[in-house]
């Protein structure tokens, strides 16, 4: 009896019950009573500690394969003094922004996650990365971090993330084989026509030996080597937004024309035309190339009997810049252990973790304080990269992966046209990539 | 009392009908019990496919017709935005084009392959479950895993292929087996043709070995030379097989997407861009998941529609 009348009674007062527990449990999280809000936690902005918290938390942390041995280097140097522990997750690069696009989704980022620092801008205005103004502002070397990529990472006057790796790019030069072409070891070109008589030279050695090689499908590839030399001369390739390219400028042009002159007059080593990036960098090592741009990154894993130099990338006339690449690395927005996440960042960019873990590795150090150190004292090319910092860029566009890493974007096939086919149609290539900015 | 009594009498039937429902729900159940058992068996599968492919189909319909960023972002309805899109791409009829000559190419040397390798192991003979067995191991392989075995050798510089081909004397230099148009897709054709032959090949040889003895026998009696037999008897008896193949071949291949991922990611010069490459390029490169999804649901369409023909023209076939 009743029973029709009762069951939806007691089904409203089951939702009602569980409707409150639900708001109760939220309200809880809300109110920060987990360890992570100690001291502004959440990710937010709060009162900042310089030094984070370091009470055993378990901290989860993303990075991306191009730049593993730099981040597991660190982690584990952090996790053997420190009683928080960074557990690293490493990403197939081809796969990070779709992985932390679909965990963005689902709120299911780690603590920690470092990104390639031209997507950083992407991260910062869709609100995946806690505010650290504040945290920053109170590091005693904040105007010394490699001030590139914080502003990469600063979004509406709000700095989200600190240099995790830096990734120059720089040229590698083959000394024995500079000697060989009977050209001076000590003197890496200074301009571009330099470096081209000095490819030359080194190509004129026959028996499998290469002027030069360079990733002649790979657009990342492109912005990061081809850049530089346009940056050098004084000019620009994006306005200050980043919406528009300059891209079919004259000094654009010089450079496009150095590398078309190489690839028809064969100086490339085999296999340019089709590089994807993927083998990009493995063909220096081989030491059968004179002179290519490569990542800093490469110099600690070139073979230990490679004699080899390191020069910066030079302009057409003259000058030198660099792109300063590499990751960048914030605390997620939806990370509840934030203080303890920032023990980890505010050690990664201390003195001890920057001299005696990366500058070891023979990386670029992300502070310029820190430029000259022990170990680059022993090795004068670590100098010179170390230096370079200053000199570089690292360019700024919401839409920079769909236009300059995407394989099927524009960018890919302005440098395709300038150098393999079909040079007159770079302006009109120029609007295309202007358009996919702005799109 | 008395006026009850004939009442009882004549109220017997309700007496027989007391037990009638029982024995009408004894009859309705024992007539449904199969309907009910196998509804109890499909009752999983109905609700895995609603959990996993009716929900989630549904979800994609509702993001093709919203503004859907892959990051976070406003989530407005914009119908028919995402959609008209689509074809404003400079890509997309390209992709559209390359995605149907490649079905053409894959499907008629795939299966003519399939067919071949399935007629020299018909016959069971010495070693033929060997080159049954060696035919059908490339279909084991995972796609992508194959893909990248054959990058590793189509490689110019590091690749095993290009030296042989140079020492004797073929080629003047290092081979670009992707640097072409045409040689990306004839190398992509050609991975993908080793991978599956085997699997079509078994397909065919189970409708092979369907057709009754006697029916080669009678034509070999009254004097069919081996291509009459083939054209008169094998072709047609085996045509469901064929079907089937042919149904699967062209639904794999419009929807081809790893091999070209990891083999040319729709280089050089964007002349191996396949349709499935642009959903993955809206959602993962330009970060708009809306788009992508008015793709798919076009995409989607395009191939219950070829399904739908196909089906129609083999119940022809059969009717005929």
């Amino acid at each position: 009896m009743g029973s029709p009348t009762t069951s939806p009674g007691r089904i409203h007062r089951l939702i009602a019950a569980a409707v409150a527990l639900i708001a109760t449990a939220a309200l809880a999280t809300a109110c920060g009573s987990g360890d992570g809000d100690k001291g502004g936690g959440g990710g937010g902005g709060g009162a900042a500690d310089a030094k984070g918290v370091d009470d055993g938390a378990t901290l989860t942390m993303w990075t991306r394969a191009a730049t593993r041995p730099q981040s597991e280097a660190l982690v584990k140097a952090y996790n053997a003094k420190h009683r928080n522990k960074v557990e690293l997750t490493v990403v197939p690069t081809d796969d990070y922004q779709t992985k932390v696009g679909a965990a963005a989704g689902s709120k299911d980022l780690p603590d920690l996650f470092a990104s390639d620092v031209v997507f950083v801008p992407n991260y910062t205005s869709s609100g995946l990365f806690a505010d650290l103004t504040d945290r920053i502002d109170a590091l005693p070397f904040a105007d010394d971090l490699a001030q590139s990529h914080i502003k990469a990472g600063t979004y509406d006057g709000k700095k989200y993330v600190v240099p995790h790796t830096l990734d120059l790019s720089v040229l590698f030069y083959n000394k024995d084989l500079y000697r060989k072409a009977k050209l001076d070891p000590e003197k890496p070109p200074t301009t571009l026509a330099e470096w081209d008589r000095q490819a030359r030279a080194v190509d004129k050695l026959g028996g499998g030996v290469n002027g030069t090689f360079f990733g002649g499908n790979c657009g990342g590839c492109g912005v990061f080597t081809w850049w530089p030399s346009i940056w050098a001369a004084g000019d620009d390739v994006l306005n200050k937004d980043g919406t528009e390219a300059d891209l079919a400028s004259g000094t654009a042009k010089k450079v496009y024309d150095t590398y078309r002159g190489w690839v028809q007059d064969d100086i490339v080593a085999p296999g340019a035309r089709d590089e994807t990036g993927v083998t990009w960098t493995g063909v220096f090592p081989k030491g059968k190339v004179g002179v290519m741009p490569m990542p800093s990154t490469t110099l600690g894993l070139m073979p230990k009997d490679l004699d080899l130099g390191v020069a910066p990338i030079p302009g057409p006339d003259g000058g030198k810049s660099t792109f300063v690449g590499g990751d960048a690395i914030g605390i997620s927005a939806t990370s509840d252990k934030a203080d303890q996440a920032w023990n980890f960042l505010a050690w990664s960019v201390g003195d001890e973790a920057q001299v005696d873990v990366v500058a070891a590795h023979k990386d670029v150090v992300a502070r310029t304080d820190l430029a000259s150190n022990k170990y680059s004292e022993a090795d004068p090319r670590l100098v010179t990269v170390n230096q370079l910092v200053a000199d570089g860029r690292t360019p700024y566009a919401l839409k920079f992966g769909q236009t300059f890493n995407d394989p099927n974007g524009p960018w890919l096939t302005l440098m395709r046209d300038a150098v393999f086919g079909d040079a007159a149609k770079v302006d009109k290539d120029n609007e295309a990539v202007t358009a996919s900015l702005g799109d | 009392m008395q006026v009850r009594t004939p009442d009882r009498v004549s109220v017997e039937p309700p007496v027989r009908t007391d037990p009638a429902p029982r024995r009408r729900a004894r009859w309705w159940l024992s007539r449904n019990s199969r309907t009910l058992q196998g509804l109890g068996y499909a009752a999983p599968t109905a609700a895995f496919v609603a959990l996993f492919f009716v929900l989630p189909l549904l979800l994609v319909g509702q993001m093709s017709l919203h503004d859907w960023p892959l990051l976070a972002g406003d989530r407005g309805g914009n119908a028919p935005e995402n959609y008209t899109d689509v074809t404003d791409s400079t890509l997309f009829w390209p992709a559209v084009r390359f995605t149907l000559l490649y079905t053409g190419i894959v499907t008629v040397v795939l299966l003519g392959l399939a067919l071949l390798l399935a007629l020299l192991v018909q016959e069971s003979r010495p070693g033929t479950g060997f080159f049954r067995t060696v035919y059908f191991l490339p279909g084991a392989l995972g796609l992508a895993s194959a893909s990248l075995l054959f990058w590793g050798m189509y490689s110019p510089t590091t690749g095993p292929l290009s030296r042989p081909l140079e020492k004797l004397g073929l080629v003047d230099g290092p081979v670009s087996f992707l640097g072409t148009p045409t040689s990306a897709l004839l190398s992509t054709v050609f991975l993908v043709v080793w991978k599956f032959a085997g699997f079509y090949m078994l397909i065919l040889l189970v409708g092979l070995q369907r057709i009754p003895h006697e029916l080669y026998e009678a034509a070999r009696m009254d004097g069919a030379g081996r291509g009459q037999i083939f054209r008169s008897v094998t072709l047609p008896l085996l045509r469901p097989s064929l079907a089937l193949s042919l149904l699967l071949c062209v639904t794999g291949s419009l929807l081809a997407f790893d091999q070209f991922f990891v083999l040319t990611k729709g280089g050089p010069d964007n002349s191996t861009v396949t349709v499935v490459q642009l959903i993955y390029r809206e959602a993962f490169q330009r970060l708009d998941l809306g788009t992508a999804a008015a793709l798919s649901i076009l995409v989607l369409a395009a191939l219950l529609l070829l399904n739908a023909l196909q089906f129609r023209g083999l119940r022809h076939a059969d009717e005929s």
